[in-house]
């Protein structure tokens, strides 16, 4: 990890001193999470690719003003989260501009869905195309603000402070949003899950 | 109902409010004492923990939220255009 950002830090200064093809090498290990962070606010592939593309210019045309106290990683996510938020917001797609900081009142129904005949998913379920599909479709549809905290969190790694920082709430805002983020996720994935993973597996010809 | 050796039980309701946390090992130690000795005796909060769990696990594989096509190709032909137009305009930050 250490070796990783000691040598990252070096490709920072090399590019700001005018090597800039070495910004390609500098980025590669963050498109993927730049490409699922506009997308994890703009839900559409194609406003998401231009959205990331937009995100990472950005960077590199102000990477001079990155500071090394902070981390790489989040100085980037905070870039591609203002990107999509600015796509949100010229589309009129939702109401999003007073995200942040919301109060989290809704005492809503957040709980799980118990699994009563059931006790474990076998390996080869997780190895479905279906239940990732499921999986993408239950993620598209959590509300706005869960499926952000949960897209970075989950998805990117980031840790509860990064989210914090990079979406602008505070840590127990996030980990609220995250909580309910996942249990919601377990309930809707939950009788999918059930029907897929036999409790009984010699009734499909294994032995006993 | 007492559970033997049990000071107290910890309540269904009261581990899945726990859970992400201590999904993410971030419930302190006494918490935590009590949400796995709940987990040893009931089957329905260990499925829901397996469950939940098993949801991250498939989260963080890659194959699950996955790229369009030529992304990172078009990302980088995007950002050698924006690096030869910036040449041309040094003032540019």
């Amino acid at each position: 990890m250490q070796a990783k950002s000691s040598h990252e830090a070096e490709l920072i200064a090399r590019v700001v001193a005018g090597e800039k093809d070495l910004f390609h090498e500098l980025i590669r290990p963050y498109e993927r999470m730049m490409y699922l962070t506009v997308f994890s606010i703009v839900k559409n592939e194609v406003e998401a690719e231009d959205g990331a593309q937009e995100a990472v210019i950005s960077a590199y045309r102000h990477l001079n003003s990155f500071r090394a106290e902070a981390k790489f990683s989040t100085w980037l996510t905070t870039i591609a989260i203002n990107e999509g938020r600015k796509r949100l917001r010229k589309a009129k797609v939702a109401k999003e501009d007073s995200l942040d900081e919301q109060i989290e009142e809704r005492e809503g129904d957040y709980t799980p869905a118990p699994l009563t005949d059931w006790r474990e998913i076998p390996l080869e379920a997780l190895e479905r195309k279906e239940l990732r599909e499921a999986l993408r479709g239950a993620v598209a549809d959590l509300p706005d603000t869960y499926r952000q905290v949960f897209v970075l969190r989950d998805i990117e790694e980031l840790n509860i402070e990064e989210t914090a920082h990079a979406l602008r709430v505070n840590a127990g805002v996030v980990k609220v949003r995250l909580h309910r983020a996942r249990l919601m996720l377990q309930k809707r994935l939950a009788p999918f899950l059930k029907t897929m993973a036999p409790t009984r597996k010699w009734l499909f010809g294994g032995t006993r | 109902m007492a559970i033997r050796g049990y000071p107290m039980k910890l309540e269904c309701k009261h581990v899945w409010e726990h859970i992400s946390e201590y999904i993410d090992g971030s419930v302190g130690a006494q918490l935590r004492e009590d949400i796995e000795r709940h987990l040893e005796h009931c089957e329905i909060c260990s499925a829901i923990l397996d469950s939940t769990r098993n949801i991250l696990i498939l989260t963080a594989d890659n194959r699950t939220f996955e790229l369009p096509v030529g992304y990172s190709k078009r990302l980088h032909e995007r950002l050698s255009k924006e690096m030869g137009s910036s040449e041309k305009d040094p003032k540019r930050e």
